[in-house]
């Protein structure tokens, strides 16, 4: 397949593997967090732990956008599914995320009309088809899927669509990462940064990271070997005593972003003084909401919600996986009380989650397939 | 033996239940088989084998299937063709010459009698090709609203001549899995037709009977250990099966899966894993190591298994597991299905 095949070579991927051998030094681990689910994905898909040299360590960030949605706001989706004339439209990836009153899959079995879509446009034309409804779309996701609802939002007011309205729970990428590194005993040494949310937003709102805390910074795209190609300049930088925000992902990331998409944003939406975070708490304009000239179209605006804050099930570590604390296996209920088909947390719910796209692809390596004990892992705990 | 499936902790049936993976495994195993069990019923192989008196060794093997595709046609067949493929293959992957079919037609009011007889032809022509007569049928209309058209059920007869033996407890350690031909076809095909995800490709359903290849394997005796179709829930989901059923592992090398590219790139696009998409005229088959080559050259003299493959080994470790050697010198687990990906589609 063209323009896939070239970035899954074999032969191209041993080099950057014999590159890497030659940058590391034996014995002394190089913690890298990727901080995208996209890329954790792709690490375990392509079983690229088996691939780098051992001193390589992966951890696992934040980045996956159904696994930072708190129980709350998930139990408000519900609400509004549950809303008489609603057709309540999500992405397939938010069905099965349980809230304290089950999941939108069991909402929708109970007789709630949600519709899986692929992209808000399709909720708008949900609308346009069904005037005597009322079409609300769960928006999710950091600056990656945002400018898209935003687009939808400024479509259904030029259209003067009345009965389509976004939930919206878009998140901001910068803040979790101060947040991770401001944690204490941090122990990353550098920074794996998303592809498509720096497609948008550029790599400038990196500076930070590399400025103020000391440690390097790549931006990469999304297949195994621009994961391996990240690496290599990470550990390059590392080798080199630099500590820059580099692009590996020149293909489509400027160093200014998407200027469009951020000024459809910046019309549409702006920063909330706080927002919960599943797992890592409260952080300060951290997400966005829809600005008040869009009220219209705002679905917390227009609609009553329950609005309550649900404790997260206490036994669950989300938080500990979401910073790279712990690895997934180390969780307590990893593989017994919490599992794909049951998930307890969020990180096992999407496939872009820690846990989910480890208990699906990677439990070879720590194979305790449901032991869900410390001792079983590799002895790499952050904490 | 068969291991247990997870608990069915759920109040009320979600479409996870019905997408093939785990959530299914739960509710045939922890409902259907606790109310019903019985011997014939528990191996929950593709077909029952009956023993009778005057068979003279040989048994009836008995299947059904039900289909709720949407939409009812798509390119390279419809829910005609499907209905008496689907259960024609059952029939064939358990090692039976089918003899018969039964028709069971729910349909909706309002449904045009035009459709209904273009369904029927198609029926006909599908059983025509495998052989096999539709002898036995049943009619329901329900009301307006209800069974998106038209539901189809089906039931084959068939026999297994005495002496062969299939199942996932012959295969052993060092056993070689032969898929018959590219996967994932029908699947994205049912997808592609449903004309929401504004996306175009040269796609046909693989939608076919199997029994041409069936009969070949089963020329090899013995060394021929288990077939399956890998319907619904894909290749993974059978080699699961399989993997839990042996109490082995199985191993597969990416490299070596068919995968046509027009469908690789729309599971691209889709953000789908071909080895879970659904085939409907495909099949996978474990055999001894030493008879491998002439298996597969069998499949590959035939027309359906021109681009059949060799796609990996039976392993005594990691047990039940499925795993699978990438490309790039990683390995991975290949996991049962939890949640359902995909709309309807057989």
């Amino acid at each position: 397949m063209r323009f896939v095949d070239e970035f899954r070579s074999g032969e191209l991927a041993r080099r950057l593997v014999r590159e890497l051998e030659g940058l590391v030094e034996p014995g002394r681990e190089v913690k890298l967090m990727e901080v995208c689910g996209g890329h954790t994905h792709t690490i375990y898909k392509h079983g690229l732990e088996d691939v780098v040299p051992a001193e390589v360590d992966y951890v696992h960030g934040p980045g996956c956008p159904v696994c930072v949605i708190p129980m709350g706001r998930v139990d408000d989706a519900i609400a509004l599914a549950e809303r008489p004339g609603v057709i309540f439209t999500t992405f397939g990836d938010m069905l099965r995320v349980p809230g304290a009153r089950g999941s939108l899959l069991e909402a929708k079995a109970r007789g709630a009309d949600v519709r899986m879509v692929y992209s808000p446009l399709d909720a708008l034309e949900l609308a346009r088809r069904n005037p005597d409804r009322e079409v609300v779309f769960f928006a999710i996701g950091f600056e990656t899927t945002a400018p898209a609802t935003a687009l939808t939002l400024l479509r259904a007011r030029a259209e003067r669509i009345p009965n389509f309205s976004a939930f919206c729970n878009h998140v901001t990428i910068g803040p979790p990462l101060r947040a991770i590194l401001d944690s204490p005993g941090l122990r990353l040494q550098g920074f794996i940064a998303p592809g498509h949310v720096s497609a948008v937003i550029g790599t400038r709102p990196y500076d930070f990271i590399a400025q103020e805390y000391g440690r390097p910074v790549v931006v990469s795209a999304f297949e195994p070997l621009d994961i391996l190609h990240a690496t290599v300049m990470l550990l390059r930088q590392l080798r080199e005593g630099r500590c820059e925000v580099e692009n590996q992902y020149t293909r489509v990331v400027r160093r200014d972003g998407n200027p469009r998409a951020l000024a459809a944003l910046a019309e549409t939406m702006e920063l909330r003084d706080t927002f919960e975070w599943r797992g890592l708490g409260w952080i300060e304009g951290s997400a966005l909401r829809l600005r008040d000239s869009f009220a219209a179209w705002d679905a917390e605006a227009r609609f009553e919600l329950p609005g309550r804050r649900v404790e997260d099930p206490k036994a669950c570590q989300c938080g500990e996986v979401l910073v790279g604390a712990i690895k997934p296996w180390e969780c307590k209920v990893f593989g017994t009380a919490c599992t794909p088909e049951r998930p307890l947390g969020t990180c096992m719910v999407s496939s872009e989650g820690a846990c989910a796209a480890y208990y699906n692809y990677g439990r070879l390596r720590a194979p305790l397939a449901g032991a869900g004990s410390r001792a079983a892992g590799p002895p790499s705990a952050d904490a | 033996m068969r291991p247990r499936a997870p608990r069915l902790r759920d109040e009320v049936v979600t479409l996870a239940h019905g997408a093939g993976g785990r959530a299914t495994a739960a509710l045939v195993d922890r409902l259907f088989l606790e109310e019903l069990r019985n011997p014939l019923l528990e191996p929950l192989g593709d077909a029952a084998l009956l023993a009778a008196d005057g068979l003279g060794g040989a048994r009836l093997a008995l299947t059904t299937d039900s289909y709720v595709v949407k939409p009812l046609s798509f390119p390279g067949g419809g829910i005609g063709e499907l209905a008496v493929n689907g259960t024609v293959n059952d029939l064939a992957v358990s090692g039976a010459r089918p003899l018969a079919l039964s028709a069971g037609f729910v349909v909706e009011e309002g449904f045009p009698v035009a459709e209904l007889r273009r369904v029927a032809a198609a029926m006909a022509a599908a059983a025509r090709a495998a052989g096999v007569p539709v002898a036995a049928g049943d009619t329901k209309v329900v009301e307006r609203g209800k069974a998106d058209g038209l539901y189809l059920n089906t039931a084959g007869v068939g026999v297994v001549a005495a002496g062969v033996a299939l199942g996932p407890e012959r295969a052993r350690p060092g056993d070689r899995v032969l898929v018959s031909g590219t996967i994932g076809d029908h699947g994205v095909a049912v997808l592609v037709a449903r004309g929401e995800l504004a996306l175009e490709a040269d796609l046909a359903s693989d939608t076919a009977p199997v029994l041409e290849l069936a009969s070949a394997l089963l020329e090899l005796g013995p060394a021929l250990r288990f077939m399956r179709d890998p319907t619904r829930g894909g290749l993974a989901t059978t080699l699961n099966e399989l993997a839990a059923q042996a109490g082995l592992a199985v191993r597969i090398a990416e490299d070596a899966l068919p995968v046509r590219r027009e469908v690789a790139g729309a599971c691209e696009l889709l953000g789908l894993d071909p080895l879970y998409v659904a085939n409907e005229g495909k099949l996978v088959a474990v055999v001894a190591p030493e008879a491998a080559e002439e298996a597969l050259a069998r499949l590959r003299a035939l027309p359906l298994g021109a681009e059949a493959a060799l796609v990996g080994t039976v392993e005594a470790e990691p047990e039940g597991l499925v795993v699978l050697d990438t490309r790039l010198g990683g390995g991975r687990i290949v996991d049962m299905l939890v949640g359902d990906p995909l709309p309807r589609i057989c």
